[in-house]
């Protein structure tokens, strides 16, 4: 690891693109659909475009980049304007200072890693670039395979490549278009480590492509769920989730994510206690160190509710708290109920009889009984 | 069985020297046709590769149309256009050049015509084969269209550049028509192996016709030996 007076290189965004963020108006004649997008995302972390195949997640991308040539509208990174069709201004994609990392394996095939990882250096201005690559060699662990063709690598080690490359080159924004979607699924466990210490370590902003439900719970800090070239719902990943007027299912079922840190393990029963802003959630162990950030997902039908204390139960987590909503949910019987816990939201599905037994409305006082947690980190 | 004859290298080595001048004149022609067609087809083939112009798909059977051809139409025209009434004969008289029919310089360019499609397909067909993907991971990394040009799509389309060379050569060798049309079968100016040997055959010197003849029957096995082998191990061409 780094000594402890060393300077990472690794680039991070000018402050004006932590602030202003990425401003995006993208319109995009499609076969289907035509795109319609207008949204401000955040200047810093991890934004994930989410929604089914052909929803236009990765047209998103290649507007930014300026590889569409039929996009129109405005795009503006901080305080530069990357392309405005009223000024009629639009920067060739060698022009503007981003990475992209594609779907499938993209190396040169006629050049080996170094030279991969030197080609964008070397059309780069930035004096900080060299430095900045061999901090990205080390971020990604591929210091052994710079003398490799890129046809010995394997499909993991050879995105992580693709992934430095396009880091060395310190660009402002990074862009990845499904990046383990062509590696085999028990293979991503190779890789989505790298792309958790980048979403810690690197200061620029990253709009990572997805149609996993892993990928949202893992990396996103910020999401945004497309459906049919529109966006259909956008904000901070934790508030997504948790929102009951368009709720929004990643994955197989409604869940919520809650942001914590891991306070104490109990050796004896094999649990560990993660706290969160609004209480604290007794979990599995699984070998984590204490302190560790971690993320937990909840699911709505995981949570139930009670009107007092509950004792004398095998759940271990319950949690005071009070109701926020009650919305429908997809199914007549049952309801979906948003629970206020601290400043953490959780969702409880739980059926319309139950509740009217409960007597509970907006406001009630409640504590909510948590069967199961999943450890996402 | 009676009959005298001269050994055969003889025939070449010594009395006729018009042979080797023929070979000689021919590998200059091969050799020069080759290189003005890599200069001339990369950039048509990048274009036909690329280009969404609704002219791509004429353009493109214009620069077919050599194979289907007979040699002796395309010969005919380039004559005429080349020759004193001409127009391009007209322009070269009036730059001070001269009239070019006849000479080297006009059988150069009827070469690079009737050769142009064998230069062009393995091009367009490599460039087509990258697709546009590395040329846009080039453009992410900052890499400006003509430098992505140069330092991805050329070195990813080399077993293309090496087909397209040897096959222009091969073929350049190989021509008969377009050069007597143009060339007229001028002894060191215009006249190949290919015309040498229809003049022995002509003359009833089968000895040197056979010896001329069989030399380009191996000339030609062997590059197409060549190109099946290239074709089997395009790891050699692998940096």
């Amino acid at each position: 690891m780094s000594a402890p007076d060393h300077v990472s290189h690794l680039p991070h965004a000018p402050d004006e693109v932590a602030d202003t963020g990425l401003q995006l108006q993208l319109q995009l004649p499609r076969a289907g659909f035509d795109l319609a997008v207008d949204i401000t995302l955040p200047g810093r972390g991890t934004t994930v475009l989410y929604g089914p195949s052909g929803s236009g997640k990765t047209s998103v991308l290649r507007c930014v980049a300026g590889l569409e040539p039929d996009c129109t509208g405005r795009i503006q990174i901080g305080d530069r304007v990357w392309q405005d069709e009223r000024r009629d201004l639009c920067l060739p994609t060698w022009r503007r200072p981003l990475g992209y990392v594609f779907q499938e394996a993209s190396l040169f095939e006629h050049l080996d890693v170094r030279g991969n990882l030197h080609y964008g250096l070397r059309r780069g201005i930035d004096p900080l670039a060299a430095r900045s690559l061999a901090d990205a060699i080390e971020l990604l662990g591929i210091g052994s395979l710079l003398d490799r063709s890129p046809r010995a690598l394997s499909g993991g080690e050879r995105q992580r490549v693709a992934i430095a490359r396009a880091l060395a080159t310190r660009p402002r924004v990074l862009l990845l278009d499904e990046p383990l979607a062509a590696i085999d699924h028990s293979k991503r466990q190779e890789i989505l480590p790298w792309l958790e210490r980048m979403r810690d370590e690197v200061q620029i902003p990253m709009i990572h492509v997805t149609h996993s439900a892993d990928e949202v719970a893992r990396l996103a800090t910020y999401l945004v769920v497309l459906e049919a070239g529109r966006v259909r719902a956008a904000g901070p990943v934790a508030d997504v989730l948790a929102a009951v007027d368009t709720p929004v299912v990643v994955g197989e079922d409604t869940a919520v994510l809650l942001e914590g840190q891991l306070l104490e393990r109990d050796a004896s029963w094999h649990l560990a206690r993660v706290g969160f802003a609004g209480g604290s959630l007794w979990v599995a162990d699984a070998g984590l160190t204490i302190g560790q950030r971690v993320r937990l997902r909840v699911l709505a039908r995981d949570v139930s509710i009670t009107t007092r204390e509950p004792s004398h139960t095998s759940i271990q987590n319950h949690l005071p708290g009070t109701v926020e909503c009650i919305t429908d949910d997809a199914q007549p019987s049952q309801a979906l109920v948003r629970l206020r816990c601290g400043q953490s939201v959780l969702l409880a599905r739980v059926t319309r009889r139950a509740i009217a037994h409960l007597g509970v409305q907006a406001g009630s006082a409640i504590w909510m009984q948590v069967k199961s947690v999943a450890l996402v980190q | 069985m009676g009959v005298r004859r001269r050994p055969p290298l003889a025939v070449i080595v010594s009395g006729e020297a018009g042979a080797l001048q023929a070979i000689w004149l021919t590998l200059q022609l091969a050799s020069l046709t080759t290189a003005c067609l890599l200069l001339i087809a990369t950039p048509l083939a990048w274009w036909l590769a690329r280009s969404r112009s609704p002219l791509r798909a004429p353009v493109g059977a214009v620069v077919t149309l050599p194979i289907v051809l007979p040699p002796s139409v395309l010969g005919f025209y380039l004559l005429i256009a080349l020759g004193p009434q001409g127009p391009v004969g007209q322009f070269t008289q009036a730059m001070g050049w001269g009239v070019l029919s006849f000479t080297f310089t006009g059988l150069l360019i009827g070469s690079i015509f009737y050769s142009l499609p064998f230069a062009v397909q393995p091009l367009q067909h490599a460039f087509e084969a990258i697709g546009d993907r590395p040329l846009e991971v080039a453009a992410t990394l900052g890499a400006r269209p003509i430098d992505a040009f140069f330092s991805v799509a050329l070195p990813l389309a080399r077993p293309g550049v090496v087909t397209a060379a040897i096959l222009s050569f091969a073929h350049t060798v190989g021509e008969f028509g377009v050069v007597l049309m143009i060339g007229g079968n001028i002894p060191g100016r215009t006249r190949t192996v290919s015309t040498e040997i229809y003049g022995h055959v002509e003359a009833m010197e089968y000895a040197q016709a056979h010896w001329l003849a069989a030399g380009m029957l191996v000339f030609s096995f062997l590059v197409l030996l060549a190109l099946a082998r290239l074709r089997n191990r395009s790891v050699w061409l692998a940096p």
